[in-house]
């Protein structure tokens, strides 16, 4: 019974809203469509209709999903203070954290399907009916634990949220077991994506053990910093309470995690650059161009230079404590990253290919319009859970089963 | 290490008659021949209106998934059959029937999990689909690997001009994409006095004459290496070694995730980035379901070493097309085969073996 009036209810709260929402969520349809559509004419005429090739054979999707799993392994830096640590300043947002980790991990497996050439044999991946080839293949372990961390961070909102609906507060000895298991599962998951690529020495370039490491920094960077955008968001546009404490303590998390991001590039970049070998080709052709080709040049310097900067503005306090540069700040870092973990540690991988020649990559608008799409797809999810959850935090959405008292009863997590 | 399994599938069919059974396509789908060419006609009810969908249910004991299967086929059969029925419906026998069978081919397993009687049936649909499609009658083979067989290939870089004979054989009879250009066979044209195994100024897209006045020549593929990098990383099992040592792909249980590719330090897989097209009149009827079958849009390939000619006792095309004897090609548990000789007689090398991959593919000089 009350399942059915939460759920009635979250429908309404997604669908009720001012005019400003409903040209975003508006907006965020159109984009979804024009993926569609993109997507449409990649089934319909296969991958050739992107810039990938036989040499650079991974491109823009395989960069988003990289980069979007660091975002929703990035939710345990607001789940472990939240729940484990009993931080009472992050009790409020951990919700918005976890709604984030969800958007992004459905944007991964879309960018995962969207990448596949053969995406109706996707069953094949399914054990029992399929055939996956686990624990050998990286990929099978990708798919298990995606899948796995999606429905942690499905379930454990969803059950502290109909609980609080119910007037009730949620069981803690039901539900932190999985908070606990959340924790460990959110560094593997980004750990699995960055063996995924560590694990090729046929490509020189990703086959170092930095990379995990380095993928974990970078995630606790770039994904608090979209929370903070996030929840500066949602403190200018609703009445939820979200307190200054959350977004400068998410702050220096991101400052600090971007400092180590950095010292790693710089190993890296020393690694390549002290006594260049033939391993060291990839890197030259991402920082320098290669035998005259430099189509990413620009882009990976564009991104060391944001990069680096942003992570100064951080770390000077008067900055960090300035809500408008902080905002600011945030966004350059969570670019930069991007820019960094995406294009330009996928795409240099295949370039110089194994055999020494030089094929360059360049994304055609199907990709454009397909990752697009997929982006505001997850931007739709997001807002769509966040609209549903705060007003049963807030105490205005309760099941009409209640009586008076039992509504205004307070709550704990 | 490759787990190995000595399959003997193909006697089981001899011995048990397995290749003369009706599939259970035959009972349910009319000969064509027989049916009046206005198509849809429904005149003498052979067209299956009515009780076609239970007895693909009932045809044969099945597991989950060829339940499944076979649930969805009866439910397109049912709706097929009630289509026919129909007074607009516009599409043709042949038509049915190839959609019934890429239904059914659809929600087949993989090879390797096949019974021998699951292979021959998808043997027969996919030479029935290639009729349909107009490719002509074509035999695809299953046979599997011959005991005490350990295919092996040797490249004389004294001998070999750059003449691409080979490339143009492979193309041939591996029924590779025309449109795009497809080859597995690459060869490097590279500036003599430079180190042997570096490829960096080497260039494989030369077009002049040659041999070319200072340059020497060395060709790729894929070498099957006894430690293959590509089959570890497969996360559906589609690619496999087979026990005469040959990598090969199952092509309609790839999904296209082109990991493999990512992880080959030899660049030898190729990606059928759109529907792949080989002229009706160019279409190599001797084929393997491992080997150079016709493939569809969205799943890889690769080099199988010819594994329809080599498993008959033939020399792949590549070898068997080369006017300068640059190409040996043998059994390496034979110690009287002329692989075994080179291996044994010459100082040979292989690619990046310091990543050990093992690669069954040696290259030595005269």
């Amino acid at each position: 019974m009350h399942l059915k009036w939460f759920l009635l209810s979250a429908f309404r709260s997604a669908t009720a809203g001012s005019r400003r929402y409903h040209l975003w969520m508006g907006g965020l349809t159109l984009l979804m469509l024009l993926g569609a559509y993109g997507y449409y004419v990649q089934l319909r005429d296969g991958l050739a209709v992107t810039g990938m090739n036989d040499h650079v054979s991974w491109g823009l999707y395989i960069s988003n999903f990289t980069f979007l799993v660091g975002m929703a392994a990035a939710a345990v830096m607001l789940v472990l203070p939240a729940y484990v640590l009993k931080d009472v300043d992050f009790t409020k947002v951990v919700l918005i954290g976890e709604g984030l980790a969800v958007a992004a991990l459905i944007m991964c497996l879309g960018f995962v399907v969207v990448d596949l050439g053969s995406p109706f044999r996707s069953w094949h991946l399914t054990p029992i009916i399929g055939f996956l080839n686990f624990p050998r293949s990286l990929l099978a372990w990708d798919v298990i634990v995606l899948n796995g961390y999606l429905a942690l961070n499905v379930l454990i909102p969803f059950y502290i949220l109909y609980s609080h609906y119910r007037g009730q507060s949620p069981n803690p000895k039901l539900y932190l077991p999985f908070v606990y298991l959340s924790v460990f599962w959110a560094v593997s998951i980004h750990m699995v994506t960055a063996f995924l690529l560590a694990g090729l020495p046929a490509r020189p370039f990703w086959n170092s053990s930095l990379m995990g490491p380095r993928f974990l920094a970078s995630a606790f960077a770039a994904g608090p910093a979209l929370i903070i955008v996030m929840l500066v968001m949602v403190r200018s546009y609703t009445p939820y309470d979200i307190g200054k404490e959350a977004i400068s303590k998410l702050a220096m998390i991101a400052t600090v995690a971007a400092q180590a991001n950095l010292v790693m590039i710089l190993s890296e970049v020393f690694k390549e650059f002290y006594f260049p070998t033939h391993h060291s080709l990839s890197a030259q052709y991402l920082f320098f161009g290669l035998h005259g080709h430099d189509a990413l040049v620009t882009w990976i310097r564009t991104s060391i230079f944001l990069n680096v900067g942003a992570t100064i503005a951080l770390t000077i306090h008067p900055v960090r404590h300035n809500p408008r540069y902080l905002v600011i700040a945030s966004l350059v870092l969570f670019f930069a990253i991007w820019m960094d973990k995406g294009m330009g540690l996928v795409i240099p991988g295949f370039i110089p290919s194994p055999l020494g020649e030089i094929v360059e990559y360049r994304a055609t608008w199907v990709e454009f319009a397909v990752t697009a799409g997929i982006w505001a797809l997850g931007l739709f999810i997001f807002t769509v859970l966040v609209k549903v959850a705060l007003p049963i935090e807030m105490g205005q959405s309760r099941s009409p089963y209640l009586s008076e008292e039992e509504r205004s009863a307070p709550l704990s997590h | 290490m490759t787990e190995r399994r000595e399959l003997t599938f193909d006697d089981v069919l001899r011995n048990a008659g397995v290749h003369e059974a009706q599939s259970r396509l035959d009972r349910l789908m009319p000969d064509p021949a027989t049916l009046p060419d206005s198509g849809g006609g429904c005149q003498d009810g052979s067209c299956g209106c009515g009780g076609a969908a239970p007895n693909t249910l009932m045809a044969k004991p099945m597991d989950r998934r060829g339940a499944l299967g076979a649930l969805f086929g009866a439910i397109a059969v049912t709706a097929q059959a009630a289509g026919a029925c129909a007074p607009t419906a516009v599409e043709s026998d042949e038509e049915r029937e190839a959609m019934l069978l890429r239904q059914e081919e659809y929600f087949k397993g993989n090879y390797r999990l096949m019974t021998p009687r699951e292979r021959s049936e998808t043997v027969r649909r996919l030479e029935r689909l290639a009729q349909l499609r107009g490719m002509g009658d074509v035999r695809i083979r299953t046979d599997d690997a011959l005991p005490g067989v350990m295919f092996g290939y040797a490249f004389n870089i004294s001998k070999c001009k750059g003449f691409r004979n080979c490339v143009e054989a492979c193309i041939q009879e591996n029924n590779l994409d025309r449109a795009s250009g497809d080859q597995y066979i690459r060869i490097f044209e590279k500036p003599d006095g430079e180190s042997i195994d570096d490829l960096e100024h080497a260039d494989a897209t030369y077009g002049h004459a040659v041999p070319a006045e200072g340059h020497h020549y060395l060709g790729t593929q894929c070498f099957q290496c006894a430690n293959p990098p590509c089959v570890y990383v497969c996360p559906v099992q589609a690619t496999w070694q087979e026990p005469d040592g040959v990598v090969v792909v199952d092509y309609d249980w790839c999904i296209g995730c082109r990991y493999c590719m990512a992880a080959c330090p030899y660049w030898a897989r190729r990606f059928n980035w759109a529907e792949p097209h080989v002229p009706a009149e160019e279409v190599n009827p001797r084929q393997h379901y491992l080997g150079n079958r016709l493939r569809k849009k969205g799943v890889v390939e690769k080099c199988t070493f010819c594994i329809q000619r080599s498993r008959e006792g033939r020399l792949p095309a590549c070898a068997e097309s080369c006017p300068t004897g640059a190409r040996v090609f043998g059994n390496l548990l034979d110690p009287e085969s002329e692989i075994r000789w080179v291996l044994e007689n010459k100082q040979v090398f292989r690619l990046k073996e310091d990543l050990g991959t093992e690669p069954r593919f040696w290259y030595f000089m005269d």
